[in-house]
């Protein structure tokens, strides 16, 4: 579904990533872990269209996205949920959800879209009027996630959704993508937390300093080699 | 010892004046907290309104309204050209430059108003009644332009808070990357931002005409006020700048009425400065 060839991409004389191959089946979950400063987070940006690649090619079902902007790719079908989450802090939750559901597609099966997220999200209904920055770390994940489902992807990009998460609520977290998941979506997923993420993916990728370093099916890696070329770049 | 009816009827029309500066605030505000460009040029887009109303209405003696609806569409036309011709191209540059930018604009629009219609100031003449209640004289020329200053906020409040473009609006100036990952073009939402914005100044300039009189300076005249109010509400803060232009309008009109007009702004700058050290982040910045 999403091919990736050849990607050297950066900012201003800095490059994080260097001839980045990778790719992503439909149905499939994908994982790309590696240390702080890899360029996990780089990679996603440019897929999403936020950082132009200088060189390489971009495919999504056989469609060149190479140097489309971040709103036209979202229309063709990959929600990026960024580092960070990035939610509308002044907006209320319900809005929150509406942006997600801007382009004409998605506005048309706006209904359907948010009985489908607060069936997955229960507390995203519970809280519909409340003002997105005012929730905890954890639900603002799950609006982060809601989103970008409003705009009905066929690809997911998550950029660490673990992150500033307690140990309890990453658990759960992780369940939910599961669940995500099993809703139908492919997805690609930016992780630190190595030993989580293999347990919900099909396949990984290992980045360390802007470059692939392995790849294979998750459960065939060793984890504990990957965890620790993760972790300690060794 | 000023009579309490003079000081009632200051009040009431310091609310007059205050709607009129809310709607001028308010698209300036807009602008700002969107697209983070200061346009100084902001009341000499009004002055060219003014100037459209001058010369349909009085001029060439068509309906008010109809007058009235080309300066709302030419508010929106000069809001877009503002962006597309001045801002979009340096649109990454320091702030600064985007701000000596519109204020090159600024001095472009005056020297040309200048030479084309030259300084003469120029007013529309109405014939409307004056209502009296309890004492105190309420011209329809202030009453008009007060109620529909007060419907086009409202409506405002309702694009802003119902619609997907409007709410995109906000969502823009809260976080323009994020927003373009929601697949609005952030280029399509600043165009629309600055078309609402001018058309502000296009309703505020059909609105002003029942007032004041319109000559190539009608800019110095509101302009800094106008900023000075967003500044007190806090910059890009919708609803600072609606309570800080009331707050203004009352302290020049009750000021006005008590010792004189000129000294009526000159306490009201002078409120400005203080409030500046006390609330540097405009009176209703959140204290966290």
């Amino acid at each position: 579904m999403l091919e990736l060839r050849n990607v050297t991409a950066g900012y201003g004389a800095f490059t994080a990533l260097w001839d980045v191959s990778l790719s992503v089946r439909a149905g499939e979950a994908v994982a790309v872990v590696g240390p702080n400063g890899a360029g996990k987070t780089t990679l996603l940006r440019v897929v999403s269209g936020l950082v132009p690649p200088r060189s390489g090619e971009l495919e999504l079902e056989g469609t060149r996205l190479t140097g489309r902007q971040a709103h036209e790719i979202v229309a063709r079908g990959i929600a990026h949920v960024p580092e960070g989450r990035r939610i509308f802090p002044a907006l209320t939750v319900a809005d929150n959800l509406k942006m997600g559901a801007f382009l004409p597609a998605a506005r048309r099966r706006f209904a359907e879209s948010l009985a489908r997220v607060y069936d997955l999200f229960p507390v995203l209904a519970e809280r519909w009027g409340q003002r997105a920055g005012s929730l905890s770390g954890g639900e603002q994940q799950m609006l982060a996630i809601g989103r970008a489902l409003m705009s009905r992807p066929k690809l997911i990009l998550l950029d660490e959704p673990s992150m500033g998460l307690a140990p309890v609520l990453v658990l759960r977290l992780f369940d939910l993508i599961q669940r995500v998941r099993e809703e139908g979506y492919t997805i690609l997923v930016v992780e630190q937390n190595v030993r989580q993420v293999l347990k919900i993916v099909d396949r990984a990728y290992l980045l360390e300093v802007g470059r692939i370093k392995m790849e294979g099916r998750a459960t065939e890696l060793s984890e504990e080699d990957f965890v620790r070329k993760a972790y300690v770049g060794l | 010892m000023i009579d309490p009816i003079f000081l009632a009827e200051a009040a009431i029309n310091g609310i007059l004046l205050g709607g009129i500066l809310a709607l001028l605030a308010l698209g300036l505000n807009l602008i700002f907290g969107v697209i983070e460009v200061v346009w100084i040029v902001y009341v000499d887009l009004v002055m060219l309104c003014m100037y459209a109303m001058y010369f349909l209405y009085q001029v060439q003696g068509w309906p008010f309204w109809a007058a009235g609806v080309v300066s709302l569409g030419l508010g929106a036309l000069l809001g877009i050209a503002v962006h597309l011709l001045v801002i979009s191209p340096i649109l990454m540059s320091p702030p600064i430059n985007q701000l000596l930018a519109t204020g090159g604009l600024l001095f472009f629009i005056q020297s040309f108003a200048t030479f084309l219609w030259t300084t003469d100031h120029r007013s529309l003449r109405f014939s409307l009644p004056s209502f009296e209640v309890g004492g105190i004289f309420l011209p329809a020329t202030r009453l008009i332009p007060f109620g529909i200053s007060v419907l086009a906020m409202l409506a405002l409040y309702l694009f802003l808070t119902r619609t997907y473009m409007g709410t995109a609006i906000r969502a823009v100036a809260q976080d323009r990357d994020a927003m373009s990952l929601m697949g609005a073009s952030p280029q399509r939402v600043y165009v629309v931002t600055s078309a609402v914005g001018g058309m502000m100044a296009g309703l505020a300039g059909a609105l002003l005409v029942f007032q004041y009189s319109v000559h190539p300076f009608f800019g110095g005249q509101f302009g800094p006020l106008t900023f000075m109010i967003c500044v007190l509400g806090g910059l890009g803060n919708m609803v600072g700048a609606f309570v800080a232009s009331f707050v203004m309008s009352e302290i020049i009109s009750i000021a006005g009425v008590i010792w004189s007009t000129e000294m009526g702004y000159v306490i009201a700058f002078l409120v400005f400065i203080v409030m500046m050290f006390l609330r540097p982040g405009g009176i209703l910045a959140r204290r966290e």
